[in-house]
């Protein structure tokens, strides 16, 4: 592919491709190929439709598409029938013969298959944007996740794929891009919000022979997987933003930091990586321009810091994956002590759409400060977890309760936790701010790369706290005090507290260690590793005080605060708990009632579950 | 370079726009506590105690990395700076094995000195702490991470000075640690026993495999004849250890203070660097002249560049000299010739040496360093330990007396004396080689240009007709470039000489520690280089060849350098090394 024109033609010939004629009964079948479907054994389900499709003699009309995520990835694997655009499910290996027979031979929809929020009361099969989890949604980094097969080129520039990059090196200035940026107000979707064409202007302006853009890849908060998605789904989105970057500040190599434990995020980057050489999007001459650019894969060895700009570009050069002082910015001196672009996934998966449809556009969505979308990644208490993208600006409520179904199991919300573990909680009297960088910040929280993590009345604050901790101190980077031994102190205490050995004067004690770690700490990690215990005790001193005076769990998470009683007025004796306590330590007679003791009771739990008259309750 | 104006606590400097924070300090005269910063060698902000707030910077900063601009508004002292550099010593100190009554460098620790200016009363945080297993298996150094702080000065200086790269932080979080790859012992790694780690180290996380005990046991024996000798580079810096000025020449109290403790001879290794010359300097001329062996020669009186040499550079083992260290020809002649003269019997006689060096431990040890059935050297001390010896031993150095080295052999040239500094050894060498090359005595000895602290010095000498071009390789990290082109064939040099250590044995692994601060005022090379150079310009003889007992010792015993006696006991081989144990290459 050497010009425009050649990109307009295989646009137009594989454009029809995607849009099958329900006329003359053609249908295109999306499996999704995301890591969560796969581990729901999605390539087998895939495999089975081509087998019925084949023996039914329907190929001819029928194509069978692996995509990347739909985001619902409660209910994987997920197979959507296009045109009509049918939702199923769950789908079980023993249902395709059914599904192919009966809907795509015959015409009929298999309902009892279908998500059932798709299903109206009525009967007839509402459109997926008309279901809860979508009908709020925006996407717009994930249009193409679940559209289109990520393994093809050929169907990414079906939608427009390389328009932009090719807009971009043909007929704009390397100035005109950087303003056009900057004035989408796109910010950077790592977490610290920094404007992009800020960014990349610094880059463009640092002198230098020799300057390189890369790709922070290397998502690694417990819960997110955001970017994971956008790879699998949609790498050459990815790779356009970062040629069109490239350009920008005059780059002719670029890296992609992703982390090893995404197989299948990097064996579909790898495989775009091939296919834009050989279509001739990356290579030399791009485009008859004289423009080159080419990209290389760099896995992360799975250090959580490695996510951290300086780290990351100090592992790129096959350093061990550290955080230097900044100044010097990577916009001056970054891979290999040149001036370096350095954007997330998702940054990187907006600028071509802002390219082709303008800053008007992207401004129309989200807020005034951050204009645009944002993917979050939700998991935790809620009914369906899974990826969501909505306008900046959305408030939480929108995303746990319209999104997400509300709070699983009917409990009570509590907190949700975004940022990961270098973030904080918003509380049920926030949960109608609009979400936004500095909103999050003046939570006490910050946006972070877009997990969320919710939580419920279940869930013990100074636990949870003690988990994030536990992270941090595990995936500190080792070198800077405070953060190395500093975490381990503020975990040791909060192990101490939950253990019912803490003193008041202990929460003084985090309070006094967590702001000392951020005030002297090297990197953003150390910088906000103490955030889940300031947040969660700013939020919740009383289950602290709880802890350390009443020596009590509230949510009965912490073992050792926990005990076990039988109350005397709703035992029946039926010594159900006795022959199942493993410890052995429930005595009593038949129809009387029964005795835990204490001292051996091992608060496993299983009398409380197997009791059929609610005759065991913690305290 | 431009200048910037700063303000520190008020007060405006002007100072060099690439200056960091803390150099801006010093220079305003404020003291800003440090512990993982080492002067040209660590810069990383690791340690956070030399925090510092500056005007508009969210936080604290380190000042060892922060880069000064224009305009800057520091501050160095207030409660919330003071409040976090306690903290993280504090943090520090609650994962320190606090044994301090028994460490190695009490009274000479960095931590301690701090906690004592921080006044550091009760650790507030206190919690689990590491406790690896020491690794003591190499014969030269033994590290104990127990003690460890994780400031990294030693991992610099093995990566990036000496570049060596044995040593690395390795795991994460709360469990990092400084080792080697693959959980292996120093010694089973490429490690070179260069002893420049532990002079990084501010605590007693490294330091010298110690064999003083064996010494107090051959003294104690009455079956044992206990011979002593010192390198050149020990009488420049044994005085600091009983807070001497920095520079002070003690040979006169060293060889007082070590007859106090019982040796029966006390000996000077320089009388084996005379003696080196002359074998290494003929093998050298018959190599120039009748082309007997590969130039350029390359000197092998460094223990830790002959392991490196045979771990890295295999490809060039041929250009080395094969001449032994002076300390093993030094032991071998006390053994086979001075203990048969005075009348001792050989399996009685015990050498031990006092070395500025932990790699002579490896290089005594090594099986080949014997003959006749005899180990060349029995034992190896370093100066640190040797000055530990004459304090628990009760000796007022400061107050001792002189005296001079035993008879006959006496004392040795100048030329032998200054085998410890960077040059030296090719001084020395061309002192000798010229005039046995032109025949006739040269007024002018002394040759500047290879004396001074660069890290490559070339030179030229002319002899007669004929030009000898060398250069001096002061630091193992420098000596890429010029054994390439050895490698190669494309050396334009007859002459290397290769010192392991920065500034040559005056600043070995094995001599008296220096603190960081102090490094940062003195010039401890400058120091104890002059000193050594005293020893020179004091010297009764300055050319080896000249040295009395050398002579005789051809007459009587040896016949003539490189004869057959002295290849027997004198000179030695080299072989390739394995850099990395067999099941670590597999991974």
């Amino acid at each position: 592919m050497r010009t425009v024109e050649e990109l307009d033609i295989i646009k137009s010939q594989y454009e029809e491709s995607l849009h099958p004629d329900a006329n003359q009964k053609q249908y295109r079948i999306h499996v999704c190929n995301g890591t969560g479907c796969v581990s729901s054994k999605s390539p087998e389900i895939l495999r089975r439709f081509e087998e019925e499709i084949e023996k039914h003699g329907i190929s001819d009309r029928v194509k069978v598409v692996k995509t990347g995520c739909f985001g619902l990835c409660a209910l994987g694997p997920i197979v959507i029938v296009h045109p009509d655009g049918s939702f199923y499910s769950e789908v079980k290996i023993d249902e395709i013969p059914r599904i192919v027979e009966e809907h795509l031979v015959n015409g009929n929809v298999v309902k009892e298959f279908l998500y059932k929020e798709t299903v109206a009361e009525e009967g007839h099969i509402k459109p997926l944007e008309e279901t809860p989890f979508y009908s709020k949604q925006k996407r717009v980094i994930l249009k193409n996740c679940g559209e289109i097969n990520p393994e093809s080129i050929a169907e990414y520039i079906a939608v427009d794929g390389y328009k932009a990059f090719a807009k971009v090196i043909t007929q704009m200035s390397q100035e005109e891009v950087i303003k056009l940026i900057k004035d989408s107000g796109l910010r950077g979707r790592g977490g610290a919000g920094f404007p992009s064409g800020v960014k990349w202007e610094f880059t463009y302006k640092a002198e230098g022979d020799v300057k390189y853009v890369a790709c922070n890849a290397d998502e690694g908060d417990p819960g997110a997987f955001m970017n994971r998605s956008v790879l699998e789904g949609d790498p050459h989105a990815v790779i356009e933003g970062m040629a069109i970057a490239a350009y920008v500040i005059g780059a002719s190599k670029g890296f992609i930091y992703v982390r090893a434990e995404y197989p299948i995020a990097v064996k579909r980057l790898k495989l775009a990586i091939e296919q834009a050489k050989q279509y001739g999007v990356l290579g030399n001459d791009i485009f008859g321009t004289g423009f080159n650019f080419e990209l290389e894969i760099r896995l992360g060895a799975g250090a959580f810091v490695c996510g951290e700009e300086t780290a990351l570009m100090t592992s790129i050069a096959g350093n061990r994956g550290e955080p230097r002082v900044k100044p010097p910015f990577p916009a001056y001196k970054g891979i290999f002590g040149k001036p370096t672009v350095l954007n997330n996934v998702e940054t990187y998966a907006n600028v071509p759409q802002i390219i082709l449809k303008g800053v008007d556009w992207f401004r129309s969505m989200g807020t005034e400060k951050a204009p645009g979308t944002k993917v979050f990644a939700i998991g935790g208490k809620v009914q369906h977890v899974g990826l969501v993208e909505v306008p900046m600006g959305t408030t939480l409520r929108e995303i746990i309760y319209d999104i997400c179904g509300g709070i699983a199991d009917g409990k009570k919300f509590k907190a949700a936790q975004t940022g990961g573990p270098s973030g904080g909680c918003i509380t049920e009297e926030n949960l109608d701010t609009p979400i936004d960088y500095e909103s999050l910040i003046a939570m006490g929280t910050m946006m972070g790369s877009g997990g969320i993590i919710v939580m419920d009345e279940d869930d013990c604050m100074v636990d949870i706290a003690k988990f994030f901790l536990e992270f941090t101190v595990d995936e500190s980077c080792g070198k800077c005090t405070p953060c190395r031994i500093g975490n381990k102190r503020l975990y040791e205490i909060l192990e101490k507290i939950t253990q019912g050995k803490g003193k008041e004067e202990d929460l003084e004690r985090l309070e006094v260690l967590g702001k000392s770690i951020i005030a002297g700490s090297l990197c953003g990690l150390g910088k906000s590793s103490p955030n889940p215990i300031l947040s969660t005790m700013r939020y919740f001193k009383d289950e602290y005080v709880a802890h350390v005076r009443d020596k009590k769990c509230p949510a009965h998470v912490c073992k050792s605060l926990k005990e076990y009683i039988i109350l005397e007025d709703k035992c029946i004796g039926c010594t159900l708990c006795a022959r199942n306590c493993p410890a052995s330590c429930i005595t009593g007679e038949t129809k009387k009632t029964h005795l835990i003791d204490k001292d051996k009771c091992t608060k496993c739990g299983i009398c409380h579950s197997k009791c059929k008259f609610g005759a065991i309750e913690i305290r | 370079m431009e200048n910037v104006k700063v303000t520190i606590d008020g007060k405006i400097v002007e100072v060099p726009k690439d200056y960091t924070v803390l150099k801006a300090c010093r220079e305003a005269g404020i003291k800003i506590p440090t512990l993982c910063y080492l002067k040209d060698v660590n810069q990383i902000g690791a340690c956070r105690m030399c925090l510092v707030e500056i005007d508009n910077i969210r936080g604290l900063q380190a000042s060892c990395v922060y880069p000064v601009y224009e305009g800057m508004n520091i501050h160095t002292n207030n409660e919330q700076i003071r409040q976090a550099r306690k903290v993280n010593l504090e943090l520090i100190l609650s994962n320190h094995n606090r044994e301090c009554t028994t460490c190695i460098r009490s009274e000479n620790c960095e931590l301690q000195q701090l906690s004592k200016e921080l006044n550091i009363k009760d650790i507030e945080y206190e919690g689990e702490k590491n406790a690896p297993p020491i690794d003591d298996i190499s014969p030269s150094i033994v590290r104990d991470n127990s003690k460890c702080i994780l400031c990294r000065r030693c991992v610099s200086m093995c990566k990036d000075v000496q570049k060596v790269n044995a040593i690395q932080a390795t795991d994460r979080g709360f469990k990092t640690e400084i080792g080697v790859g693959f959980n292996k012992s120093m010694n089973d790694y490429n490690c070179i026993n260069c002893g420049q780690c532990i002079q990084a180290c501010p605590v007693g996380a490294l330091y010298e495999k110690r064999n003083m005990d064996q010494v107090w046991k051959a003294l104690a024996d009455k079956e044992k004849y206990v011979m002593v000798q010192t390198a050149p580079a020990v009488r420049t810096a044994l005085g600091e250890e009983f807070g001497m000025p920095m520079g002070t020449r003690v040979t006169g109290k060293m060889v007082t203070a070590l007859r106090k403790l019982g040796f029966a001879k006390v000996t000077d290794t320089n009388t084996g660097a005379d003696l080196t010359i002359l074998e290494e300097g003929t093998e050298f001329l018959d190599r120039v002249v009748n082309g007997t062996g590969k130039l350029p020669i390359i000197t092998s009186c460094c223990p830790a560049w002959v392991k490196s040499c045979e771990q890295d550079y295999p490809d060039v083992l041929e250009h080395l000299s094969s001449a032994k260290s002076p300390h093993l020809m030094m032991g071998s002649i006390l053994k086979h010739f001075y203990a048969e003269k005075a009348g001792i019997d050989m399996n009685k006689a015990f050498v031990v040496s006092v070395m500025p060096c932990i790699a002579k431990k490896f290089e005594q040890d090594r099986p080949e360093m014997e003959a006749r059935g005899a180990r060349d050297v029995d034992v190896t001390i370093t100066t640190r330990e040797l000055a530990m010896m004459i304090k628990e031993a009760g000796i007022d150095f400061v107050k001792l007396e002189d005296s001079k080295f035993d008879d006959p052999i006496g004392e040795a040239t100048g030329a032998g004396a200054i085998f410890g500094a960077t040059g030296g050894v090719a001084e020395a060498a061309f002192r000798t080689v010229v005039e046995k090359l032109t025949g006739h005595e040269i007024e002018q000895i002394e040759y500047h240009q290879l004396r001074g602290e660069k890290k490559i010095k070339e030179f030229s000498a002319q002899a007669g007709d004929r030009t000898l071009r060398g250069v001096i390789v002061s630091g193992i990290g420098n000596i890429k470039e010029i054994l390439e082109e050895v490698r190669h064939g494309e050396s334009k040099y007859d002459f290397i000489e290769i010192m392991a250590c920065e500034g040559g044995c005056i600043m070995g692994g094995g001599q008296p520690i220096v603190n960081a601060r102090t490094k940062e005022d003195v010039n401890v090379f400058e120091k104890r280089a002059a000193a050594i150079y005293e020893e020179d310009t004091k010297a009764e003889l300055r050319r080896s060849h000249k040295n009395p007992f050398v002579l005789r010792l051809y007459e009587e015993f040896l016949e003539k350098p490189n004869s057959h006696v002295s290849h027997e006991l004198l000179h030695t081989g080299y072989k390739k090394r394995d850099k990395y144990p067999d099941e670590c290459k597999k991974q």
